[in-house]
């Protein structure tokens, strides 16, 4: 069984899925997987490289933080995940965090959200 | 003394020259005045460059994390000063072809200037918020001064510039205020602190003569200016409400307004959350005009001599490269580079045009006449490209 602390974490959108599921939990999460179509290999490596070098302008390029705050699985300790992935997608006014939406899905802003929040991987040697 | 310290002291000194004979044939002497860097980001690695040759020389290594490096050049030309994210500033003999100091100055460091004596560099810190000068000819600190705004609250820093009289300026992104600093005695830094300049200044250029420190401003449609030959410099706000009520795009990257874009009487700044250059009559501080262009601009930097303003521009539009022509205010060409042009350079007189295209690993040089291709040059994700003759350009 899924513990409430955990739920909470989830972005929105599963929480509406959740709801309008009459099933089971994991049946619900399996649904929301194929539903939110989590980036392919190719993508993640597109984002991976994104998230280095474009966010880097601002958070740095091994996300230490500058302009921005840092983006490090330590300094991210403590927040949640929806606000993260939500902060990629739309933004965060009265700050300089821009939307990210026009090159972004809900989706791969959620995969980097939790990519950040497990320590972000190091670009792959080939991929420069 | 080894063969390779014997050619580079040969750089320095001919004095030299009956001491090294006797090692092998004597190398030529070298200037420095067509020398540069250009930043390899991902592998901290420095690629010093002959902009009269068009290649690539050498490259050093081990400086660190070099996203967002900047450089400033001793008085003679013959040091680069590299400021890294990681706090690091690395003195880099271009002679040598070698590291000649290196200091871990703070945590997290955006930028640099140098003082016109060419005694201080002074660094621009993110954290521990504040500035810090070094003597450069040790990097000794000789001064720290933390942009302490509220007792215990640390702004950070961004577009600090060397003024005339060992004095910098620059402002406080937390703060919204702009401070300058007169370092004329390191021991006793005394800063004039200006408040209230509008809402998170990002950057900032002072100039070419020395007299107009300009804030662009995130937080709002406007800039601050300040002239600093006043007796008493106040801030007065310049292109108030630019975006007219617009809601403003979003701005993925933010504008560098360091490296003025000063052509003529005339200045030409990147606005904010518009794809649009702003052109400003310097006597006036008036708006004359408006350019639209390809994308947010992030650099718009004037041709040495003023006659082309060339804007490049922040993700998704990165690939393209436009060109002002300054006499009609028109857009007259557009060139594509390469995948994620990050920033430009002249040649001193501006002949060329020196390109970094990040995500194909490339330089070009090319021709600001006839726009043609002069060269390319291979290097690992480049990022910032600088020459030498910044050394002689106040606030570069």
């Amino acid at each position: 069984m899924v513990n409430l602390p955990i739920l909470s974490r989830r972005p929105r959108s599963l929480a509406r899925t959740l709801q309008s599921c009459g099933v089971s939990l994991l049946l619900c999460l399996v649904a929301h997987q194929v539903h939110a179509q989590a980036p392919d290999a190719a993508r993640q490596r597109e984002l991976i490289r994104m998230v280095r070098q474009d966010c880097g302008s601002c958070h740095g390029l091994h996300l230490t933080g500058g302009l921005g705050p840092a983006l490090t699985r330590e300094a991210l300790a403590d927040k949640p995940l929806d606000s993260m992935a939500s902060t990629i997608y739309g933004g965060r006014p009265g700050t300089p965090m821009a939307p990210w939406k026009a090159m972004l899905s809900e989706a791969d802003a959620l995969w980097i959200a939790q990519q950040l929040m497990a320590g972000f991987p190091e670009p792959q040697k080939d991929a420069r | 003394m080894k063969r390779r310290d014997c050619l580079a002291l040969l750089g320095a000194s001919s004095l030299l020259l009956a001491g090294c004979a006797s090692t092998g044939p004597a190398p030529s002497l070298v200037g420095t005045g067509d020398l540069g860097v250009v930043v390899a980001r991902s592998t901290g690695t420095l690629a010093i460059v002959n902009t009269s040759q068009r290649k690539l020389l050498a490259e050093v290594k081990g400086l660190g994390d070099l996203s967002h490096a900047s450089v400033v050049f001793s008085r003679d030309a013959r040091y680069a000063y590299v400021f890294g994210r990681d706090g690091a500033l690395t003195k880099v003999d271009l002679l040598t072809q070698r590291i000649a100091g290196r200091v871990m100055q703070a945590g997290n460091s955006i930028g640099g200037a140098i003082s016109a004596d060419g005694s201080l560099v002074v660094a621009q810190n993110y954290t521990p918020g504040g500035i810090k000068a070094f003597d450069t000819a040790t990097l000794e600190l000789v001064a720290d001064v933390p942009a302490e705004f509220e007792p215990g609250r640390l702004s950070r820093v961004v577009g600090l510039v060397d003024l005339p009289g060992r004095r910098f300026a620059y402002s406080l992104f937390d703060a919204d205020a702009i401070w300058i600093t007169d370092l004329s005695n390191p021991a006793r830094p005394v800063t004039t602190k200006l408040p209230n300049i509008g809402r998170q200044p990002y950057d900032a250029l002072v100039t070419p003569n020395g007299r107009h420190y300009i804030a662009g401003l995130f937080g709002e449609d406007g800039l601050a200016m300040v002239d600093l030959w006043e007796e008493k410099p106040q801030v007065r706000r310049i292109l108030a409400g630019y975006g007219r009520g617009q809601e403003p795009l979003p701005v993925y990257k933010m504008p560098h307004l360091r490296g003025w874009a000063v052509a003529g009487r005339r200045a030409y700044l990147p606005a904010i959350g518009r794809h649009e250059v702003l052109v400003v009559d310097t006597d006036t501080w008036q708006e004359v005009g408006r350019i639209p262009v390809a994308g947010q601009p992030v650099f718009v930097m004037a041709r040495p001599d003023g006659r082309q303003v060339w804007v490049n521009f922040s993700v998704p539009d990165y690939h393209r490269v436009q060109v002002i022509d300054t006499t009609t205010q028109k857009i007259v060409r557009t060139l594509e580079p390469g995948k994620a042009v990050l920033h430009m350079e002249f040649t001193p007189r501006g002949e060329s045009v020196w390109i970094s295209s990040r995500d194909d690993h490339r330089v070009s040089v090319i021709d600001t006449q006839t726009f043609a291709t002069q060269a390319t040059m291979t290097v690992d994700s480049p990022s910032g490209i600088f020459f030498t003759s910044r050394a002689a350009r106040v606030g570069f």
